[in-house]
C-alpha cells in the first residue's frame, strides 16, 4: 500500500501526515488527525455528513483523496469553536433545537459557515437550497433554516469570523 | 465502503499525464473532481491501478469567452461556471442548466470534464453539449483531435474516448441575441439526477420556428436530439398548439427503460410534459413550472 507525506493546515495549524493514498480526507482527518468532528455515513457522496472547507469552499471529504489535501487550508467543525466556545452560528443551532441526534450537524456547520462567509444575506429560499445538500433523518430542517436566518447577522457584522 | 487498493500520480504537465495513462494501458484512470469517480471506487464499480491527478495540470481551468463561442477547460467547474457572468449570455443554456447538477458541496469540486468523460445518461452537461451542437477536444498519445458531442456520448458511462486520452476542453459554438431557450428536468429532491429532462433552444425568422435543437436526458442510453419533436417545431410558429404536437412527437420518438427509479412509460409521458414545458419557457408563453 503506496503512503504519502501530506502537510496541510487544519484548523489553523500546520500539520504533517502520513496518509496512504487511497485514504480519503474524511478517513485522515479522523483517524490520522484525531479530529472526529467531521462525521462519516454513506462514503460515496450522497449525505454531505463529512464536509468540510478547504481553501474556504464546503466540499464532501469523503469525496476528496487527503494527498489532494496536500498544502491546503482546512477548516473542520472543531475549528469552528476554536475555544471550546460556541461560534453564533452553532449558538443559534443550540437556541433552535437545529439538531437532535447531532449525526448531521458537523456537516450542515460548516456548509452554513461557508455560505454565510460568501453570502451573509442569503435568502432563505437560498439557504434550503444549499441545504439540499446535507441530509437530516431528526429535525424536519425547519429548526436548521430558522437557526441559520437568526445567525447571518453575526456573519454580516463581523468580517472576520472563525 | 472504503476505496480499493491503488498508487496516486500528480502530473505537472499533459503530456506527462497522457503518458501515464498510456504506460498503464487502460488500467490507470485519470481523477479531476473526483464527484463520480469517488463513488465509483467506493461501490467497486472502478478499481484502476493508477489514479493520475489533473489538478496540477495547467491550463485547463480557463474559461473564454469571444466571437468564436464559449471554450470551457475540462477542469473548470461547475462552481466556475456559475461565478462567471458572461456565460449567461454566451451561452444561456448552459449557465441555465448548472443549478440543477448536483449540490452545493460538489459543486464546488465536479468539473466539466469529468462529466462528459463520465457520461451518466442522466447528466445535465452532456445533454446541453448535445443541443449546442458542442465540440469535445480531446489530447491523447497521438495527437489532438475534435469530436463533436453527437459522436461523443457511446452508452451509458461509455464514451469516444480511449483509455490514454484526455478531454482538454469543450467548445460551445456562438450563441445570437435573440436566439430562445429552456432547460427543465424533474427529480425526485433536488440535487438528484433527473428521472427525465429537457434542454433546448431555437431561433425565430419572421415569426417561425427555425433551427430547433431539442435533446432529452434520463430517457434512455445517452442523451437525445429529439429530431421528430424538432420537425415538428421547424416552420411553424411559437404557439402551445405547435408545442404540443412537438411533445407528442418527442414522447413518442423515445424509448425509455424501467429502472428502480421510474417505469418506462412514466419517463415516456414525463419528456412529453417537460418538453411542452420547456418550450413554453423558451418562448416566454407560461405554464413553466
Ligand atoms: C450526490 C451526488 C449527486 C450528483 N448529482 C448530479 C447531477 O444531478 N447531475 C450531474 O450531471 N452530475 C451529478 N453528480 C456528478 C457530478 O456532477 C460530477 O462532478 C461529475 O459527474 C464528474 O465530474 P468530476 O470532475 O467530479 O469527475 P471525476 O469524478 O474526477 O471523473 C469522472 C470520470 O471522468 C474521467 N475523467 C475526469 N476528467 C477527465 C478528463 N479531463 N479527460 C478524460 N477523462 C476524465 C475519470 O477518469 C472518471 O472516469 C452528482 C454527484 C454526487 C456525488
Ligand atoms: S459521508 Fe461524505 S457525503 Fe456521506
Ligand atoms: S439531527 Fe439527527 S440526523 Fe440531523
Amino acid at each position: 500500500m503506496t503512503t504519502e507525506r501530506i502537510t496541510l493546515t487544519i484548523n489553523g495549524t500546520e500539520t504533517t501526515l502520513d496518509v496512504p493514498v487511497r485514504m480519503t480526507l474524511a478517513d485522515a482527518l479522523r483517524e490520522k488527525a484525531r479530529l472526529t468532528g467531521t462525521h462519516v455515513a454513506c462514503e460515496h457522496g450522497v449525505c454531505g455528513a463529512c464536509t468540510v472547507l478547504v481553501d474556504g469552499l464546503a466540499v464532501r471529504s469523503c469525496l476528496m483523496l487527503a494527498v489532494q489535501a496536500d498544502g491546503a487550508e482546512i477548516l473542520t467543525v472543531e475549528g469552528l469553536a476554536p475555544d471550546g466556545a460556541l461560534s453564533p452560528l452553532q449558538a443559534s443551532f443550540r437556541a433552535h433545537h437545529a439538531l437532535q441526534c447531532g449525526f448531521c450537524t458537523p456537516g450542515i456547520l460548516t456548509t452554513m459557515h461557508a455560505l454565510l462567509t460568501a453570502e451573509p444575506d442569503a435568502d432563505e429560499e437560498r439557504i434550503r437550497d444549499v441545504l439540499s445538500g446535507n441530509l437530516c433523518r431528526c429535525t424536519g430542517y425547519l429548526p436548521i433554516v430558522e437557526a441559520v436566518l437568526a445567525a447571518r447577522d453575526s456573519y454580516r457584522r463581523t468580517e472576520e469570523t472563525p | 465502503m472504503k476505496l480499493p487498493n491503488f498508487d496516486y500520480a500528480c502530473p505537472t504537465s499533459l503530456a506527462e499525464a497522457i503518458d501515464l495513462l498510456a504506460r498503464h494501458d487502460g488500467d490507470a484512470k485519470p481523477i479531476s473532481g473526483g464527484q463520480s469517480l469517488m463513488p465509483m471506487l467506493a461501490f467497486r464499480l472502478a478499481a484502476p491501478s493508477l489514479l493520475v491527478d489533473l489538478r496540477l495540470v495547467p491550463g485547463l481551468d480557463r474559461i473564454t469567452v469571444d466571437e468564436s463561442g464559449v471554450e470551457l477547460g475540462a477542469r473548470v467547474r461547475w462552481r466556475d461556471v456559475e461565478a462567471d457572468e458572461r456565460l449567461a449570455r454566451a451561452c444561456p443554456l448552459l449557465a441555465a442548466a448548472i443549478p440543477h447538477i448536483a449540490h452545493y458541496q460538489i459543486r464546488n469540486r465536479g468539473t466539466i470534464g469529468g462529466s462528459l468523460a463520465h457520461a451518466d445518461p442522466a447528466a445535465e452537461l452532456p445533454a446541453v453539449a448535445l443541443a449546442c451542437a458542442a465540440e469535445i477536444v480531446i489530447e491523447g498519445p497521438d495527437g489532438r483531435r475534435v469530436v463533436a458531442a453527437q459522436d461523443f456520448f457511446l452508452g451509458p458511462l461509455t464514451t469516444a474516448l480511449e483509455p490514454a486520452e484526455l478531454i482538454v476542453a469543450v467548445r460551445f459554438p456562438p450563441w445570437p441575441a435573440a436566439r430562445r431557450h429552456g432547460f427543465q428536468e424533474f427529480s425526485r429532491r433536488r440535487g438528484d439526477f433527473a428521472l427525465a429532462g429537457v434542454a433546448l433552444f431555437f431561433d425565430e425568422e419572421s415569426g417561425l420556428i427555425g433551427n430547433a435543437h431539442v435533446a432529452g436526458f434520463g430517457i434512455g442510453d445517452v442523451p437525445q436530439r429529439l429530431a421528430g419533436a424538432e420537425a415538428e417545431l421547424n416552420g411553424r410558429a411559437p404557439t402551445l398548439e405547435t408545442f404540443a404536437a412537438a411533445a407528442r412527437a418527442a414522447a413518442a420518438e423515445v424509448a425509455p427503460q424501467t429502472d428502480i427509479h421510474a417505469e418506462a412509460d412514466y419517463r415516456r409521458a414525463l419528456l412529453g410534459t417537460l418538453t411542452e414545458r420547456t418550450l413554453a419557457q423558451a418562448a416566454g408563453l407560461g405554464h413553466a413550472a
